[in-house]
């Protein structure tokens, strides 16, 4: 019943992302003909074309074509890279879904501990570094900081490869099978080109982490304080068990159950979000793609790629319910 | 909390050894040769198709076609594919013959069937530049018969007028007359499309390289044709990687990341100018910057304002500061290098004189205008620098700006004041740009052609019918005489408000050399690149 | 305490245990939110960085030393580092940066004050609709909820400048449009705790309409929650403002908004820092200000917070 219930959900959800998208891709003050045959093109070319991409039906037949083929999973072919949406979206996701990986897991490796000593030490002046570090995170524009850190650590200082994912003297170093940089380079064996690799996405990715971990930090610190005034630590306290492990066993495992929420939610973020930081560090990813395709009226990429990133949203969703329902023992024995 | 602590330490050492062995690589591969570009513009790879800057230069160290210019002196035409042309009586036929012992990278040999069926397939595909050959009085009904093989290398083409012999030839230099292996393609076919949908993705042509690879808005990677049939270029692979922004090629190639950074910003030319290990190199392009005026809007329709707002930009300012090394001045619609340009430059910056003029015209206190800026730097900041100009004269105008696309679509929707863009030639025979510029045979609102003096509205039959003489002046000098004439009156009445013609400007490493900055795009040549 | 009787009157007036009117019990209750505020330190500063970008806003054109669109001599007065005549320099068409950022403070305020007033009350509505009701009308109103939450604020403002066109009316309706879902969650879960109180039961058996119960008893209650939560986001609103300019699609040149002139700058990062370092200081400054006053109302406000 509660299956049922959730997909019917999903599919209203995915139904909503299509129609607002397709009615905003209809009204953009653009010529969508333009994008395919350019401004020099004639009469008949520009005719023809407009044909060719359906333009000449009306609205609703267009849809309706729209969502038949969506559903065998052909979302067309996109103007501007003239390849089946559904491969440029395999192409372009790895980078995306590579570079929030690397974010998230920055994030959660310092915004947990980090929050727990924060809680534990409530009020003190660890607390308040932490949460002024959390709201400078909070408050700094992400392309501002991503320009003044390609300027620092890669202008400046050469601590850091540039923009863009590799270098291309290693492009062509090891076979794309994965389109994870980093798993397919050290899966081959070539360290040089990782070490490339890890040099390419250690500012975005660190910017991203820091990003997350200003808000997976303040999450873990409310939980845990919320954790640690809770009976069952007192008991604990009295019985003598050591301090280190009420925190970190006792406490930290309880905290992780909405903590689970939080950092899944937080990872939809950085894969949905990254728009600017792609756009500051020529990132070859999702975001780029849809700003690029968004600038040139090339709805089908539009589309699909919304889709994609509405998908993403629901299915990490649905794995923050599951998760929540295998850690918290009383959702569990309820089912 | 000490645990807390030692946790912490231990997490930051772990990033810290991640990320610390890591130092940029500063060197590319000795043969290879790596420019980044902004390349966003590529739509496709078939010469059928192909009609922006970047595509067009890859096709052009890819491809061969039928004929070419030195690219020193355009005016020096000569065969490449084609051996010999001979031109009938009548002035309508050309006869070509295909050079012998030419071929494909695929190892085909190079036949007038291929030379045929590339001309006949562009045509019947009917893609956007198209028109150049069409305009010669091709469709896809007739041109079987009028493009016609009459022996193994050679074949006749047969227009409907007798147009001048330059035009035509400088057409067929262009990347729609680039010859494709017709065996190749033909084997790609799938439902009539003359392998469409395998070309502007895949490559079959006989330049020094082949095409191996492009992903759009990442990279395009060529690699030695060893079927070359001219000298073997020194490069075995060349890169163009997409860059998008000025300030990161510097960065890149400061760095030594890149060889040659194709995007090179006024900023840029100051910075890099003065760094030892980088040479600037720069060549003037056909392209020119102009605004023009929309003859529908009743103010601008008066010569007198026409006239004014030509005495409203700070033409000398702009180009030696925001537009510093990217531009000189320049207000004929001919580009220099072009044959017949008119190079004189009328106009500066006058503010009385335009007082006067809008006195003249009745608007001495000045009106509100809008201008179509589309949003890149350049054009943004010189619609800036003009809007400061003319309000010094009371005009107020206000920028409108939009991405390209938004700009074109209303700009030809003819829905605008004022439009500031930029305009490149499509071949190297002047009526590329008095087709445009000079020529409105339908000022209607359904007309079927759409040219800028269209767009602006402005309607100029007598002009109309001076430009169509010139293309059947056979007559090489008393052409160019038209031309200038043309120009001339152009100048001073036309509503448009020519400024400045583009130089194209690179940097390159100091060890990379022979890279050719030619007059079009598609003569932008690194066959001979050595580094 | 040594201070002035009649202060001292006011205060008690104000704190007083027995409040004898409902004005008195209000003006108390403010008063002593207000006082558990100023103990906030950060909070202070915040809403000090505030009450500047108001003043700014307002002064912007005594304040600024040149005119923000015309620059001066291009020839001469281009790019110039920060000195005593230019405060934060010059840009690449010879505009001081400083009259610029002074300027720039109307665009924030702006577009901050009307995506409040924009989203608040589609937010409002919505929510307390959907749980005063409840049945299939929460079941839609809600699914349109999250249709709109699945999407990043981001990339649908995106969507939405590209429809309308690019500027800053558009960005500011875009960001409105995605920024009230949040809201209505909100403004519905404190609907579907207040619903069943017994004030509303006597309210809905004296016979009046559900418009009038839902905008007049329920929105007030709800009002509080949901300001806190909009100042909270207005950092958020600045920030995706800053962006779509950054990424050309809000505010348009020569309009001095923060974001668009980092873009503008950004072609000058290594040779001329300034031009995109100064705005966005600015940006950030700005943003901190609101998280610190979201930070220090939330503290004051939200009890659940308190007990932490």
């Amino acid at each position: 019943m509660r299956a049922l219930r959730l997909s019917a959900t999903v599919a209203f959800t995915i139904l909503g992302l299509l129609v607002v998208t397709f009615l905003i891709g209809r009204v953009v003050p653009v010529d969508p003909v333009l994008a395919v045959v350019g401004d020099r093109a004639s009469q008949s070319t520009y005719d023809r074309a407009f044909v060719e991409l359906g333009l000449d039906r009306p609205l609703y037949v267009q849809f309706g074509l729209y969502v038949e083929k969506a559903i065998t999973g052909d979302f067309g072919e996109s103007v501007l890279t003239k390849k089946p949406i559904l491969d440029d979206l395999i192409y372009v996701f790895p980078a995306t879904l590579e570079l929030a990986t690397v974010g998230i897991i920055i994030g959660t490796l310092f915004g947990i501990p980090v929050g727990v000593w924060a809680a534990v030490r409530q009020g003190k002046l660890v607390d308040q570094v932490v949460r002024i570090l959390g709201l400078v995170g909070y408050s700094a524009p992400i392309f501002w900081l991503g320009l003044l850190g390609l300027l620092v650590f890669y202008a400046k200082w050469g601590l850091v490869a540039g923009p863009g994912r590799i270098d291309i003297s290693y492009e062509y170093a090891f076979t794309r099978v994965t389109g994870l940089y980093l798993v397919d380079t050290a899966m081959q064996g070539q360290w040089g080109a990782f070490r490339n690799v890890v040099s390419h996405i250690a500012l975005p990715g660190a910017l991203l982490g820091y990003y997350s971990m200003a808000y997976i930090a303040r999450m873990t610190r409310s939980f845990m304080l919320n954790e640690l005034a809770q009976e069952y630590v007192v008991t604990a306290r009295v019985k003598g068990v050591a301090e280190w492990r009420i925190i970190w066993v006792h406490a930290l495992r309880n905290a992780a159950v909405p903590l689970v929420t939080v950092i899944a939610l937080s990872y939809a973020g950085l894969l949905e979000g990254s728009v600017l930081t792609e756009t500051v560090f020529a990132w070859p990813g999702l975001g780029q793609y849809l700003t690029n395709s968004l600038q040139n009226a090339d709805m089908n990429a539009v589309l699909g790629g919304t889709l994609l990133i509405g998908i993403i949203f629901v299915g990490l969703n649905l794995l923050s319910d599951f998760l929540y329902t295998l850690l918290d023992p009383r959702v569990r024995r309820r089912s | 909390m000490k645990h807390v602590q030692k946790f912490v330490a231990v997490a930051l050492m772990c990033t810290a050894a991640a990320f610390a062995p890591v130092t940029a690589q500063a060197e590319t591969p000795a043969d290879t040769l790596i420019q980044a570009w902004a390349i966003d513009d590529v739509i496709s790879l078939d010469p059928a198709e192909v009609f922006e800057f970047t595509a067009s230069e890859v096709l052009g160290n890819a491809y061969q076609g039928l004929v070419g210019y030195n690219v020193n002196d355009v005016s020096e035409i000569f065969g490449v594919v084609a051996e010999k042309w001979d031109i009938s009586e009548d002035g309508k036929t050309f006869t070509f013959t295909i050079r012998d012992g030419m071929k494909f990278a695929s190892g085909n040999p190079i036949t007038a069937e291929d030379a045929v069926y590339t001309l006949q397939r562009a045509i019947k595909l009917d893609k956007s530049p198209a028109f150049i050959l069409t305009q010669f009085g091709f469709n896809a009904d007739n041109v079987d018969a009028m493009i016609r093989k009459t022996g193994d290398m050679t074949f006749e083409f047969e227009m409907d007028k007798a147009y001048a012999p330059t035009l035509v030839l400088y057409c067929l230099t262009s990347t729609v007359g680039f010859i494709v292996d017709s065996e190749l393609v033909k084997s790609n076919e799938a439902d009539g499309d003359f392998g469409y949908n395998w070309l502007k993705t895949n490559y079959a042509g006989s330049g020094a390289f082949s095409i191996r690879d492009w992903r759009a808005n990442e990279a395009i990677v060529l690699e030695r044709n060893d079927n070359y049939s001219g000298e073997a270029p020194p490069m075995a692979r060349a890169i163009y990687r997409h860059i998008p922004e000025t300030a990161t090629q510097r960065l890149l190639i400061e760095q030594g990341d890149i060889d040659i950074a194709r995007n090179v910003g006024a900023e840029e030319i100051e910075a890099l100018s003065s760094n030892p290990d980088i040479t600037v190199e720069s060549g003037v392009k056909g392209s020119i910057y102009y605004f023009s005026l929309n003859q529908k809007n009743e103010n601008l329709a008066k010569p007198q304002v026409r006239q004014a707002m030509k005495y409203l930009v700070d033409y000398a300012t702009i180009a030696d500061t925001i537009m510093k090394g990217k531009v000189i001045t320049h207000q004929a619609f001919l580009p220099r290098g072009f044959l017949g340009a008119l190079e004189e430059t009328p106009f500066s910056l006058n503010v009385e004189k335009a007082k006067e003029l809008l006195a003249e015209a009745g608007l001495a206190d000045g009106f509100t205008v809008t201008m179509d800026t589309r949003n890149t730097n350049e054009i943004t900041a010189i619609g800036q620098a003009i809007q400061q100009t003319m309000a010094l004269a009371g005009i107020t105008m206000e920028l409108i700006p939009g991405d390209g696309q938004q700009t074109l679509t209303k700009y030809r929707a003819r829905n605008h004041d004022i439009y500031i863009g930029r305009w490149g030639p499509d071949y190297q025979d002047p009526h590329t740009n008095a087709d445009t510029f000079a020529r409105n045979p339908d000022n209607s609102d359904d007309a079927a052609s759409k040219p800028l003096a269209w767009r602006n509205a402005w309607d100029i039959p007598e002009m109309t019918a001076k430009a169509d003489s010139a293309v059947l002046e056979a007559d090489a000098d008393t052409r160019a005489q038209i031309y200038i004439d043309l120009q001339k009156e152009h100048q001073q009445t036309s509503p448009f408000v020519i400024m400045f013609q583009e130089i194209e400007v690179l940097a390159r490493r100091n060890n990379v050399e022979n890279f050719i900055i030619g007059p079009s795009f598609n003569d932008n040549s690194f066959k001979a690149v050595t580094k | 305490m040594t201070a002035d009787p009649s202060r001292q009157g006011l205060s008690q007036w104000l704190l007083s245990e027995q409040p004898a009117s409902r004005n008195q019990a209000r003006l108390g209750q403010a008063w002593r939110i207000w006082l558990s505020f100023t103990s906030n330190r950060l909070g202070m500063v915040g809403l000090g960085i505030v009450l500047i970008l108001v003043l700014v806003a307002i002064f912007a054109d005594v304040i600024a030393p040149y005119n923000p669109l015309l620059g001066g001599d291009l020839r001469t007065e281009r790019l110039l580092p920060p000195s005593m005549d230019h405060w934060m320099g010059t840009d690449d068409l010879a505009r001081d940066i400083f009259s610029r950022v002074v300027h720039g403070a109307r665009l924030t305020l702006m577009v901050v004050a009307l995506v409040a007033i924009i989203a608040t009350p589609i937010g409002l509505l919505v929510g307390t609709t959907s749980g005063y009701f409840g049945g299939w009308i929460d079941t839609v109103l809600m699914r349109i909820t999250d249709i709109f939450l699945a999407f990043p604020r981001l990339i649908l403002a995106l969507a939405f400048v590209a429809a309308l066109g690019p500027g800053i009316e558009n960005a500011i309706i875009a960001i409105a449009i995605t920024s009230w879902p949040p809201y209505a969650r909100l403004a519905r879960a404190e609907t579907l705790s207040i619903r069943n109180a017994e004030h509303i039961d006597a309210i809905r058996l004296q016979g009046a309409s559900s418009g009038r119960i839902i905008w007049g008893h329920v929105v007030p209650l709800c009002m509080s929650s949901v300001i806190i939560r909009v100042t909270l986001d207005m950092a958020g609103i600045i920030l995706t403002a800053a962006g779509l300019g950054f990424l050309g699609l809000g505010a348009q040149p020569p309009q001095p908004e923060w974001g668009a002139m980092i873009a503008g700058g950004r072609r000058f990062l290594i040779d001329y820092w300034w031009v995109a370092t100064m705005p966005g200081i600015a940006i950030f400054v700005v943003s901190l200000g609101f998280n610190l006053l979201g930070d220090g109302l939330r503290d004051v406000l939200d009890p659940k917070a308190q007990q932490q």
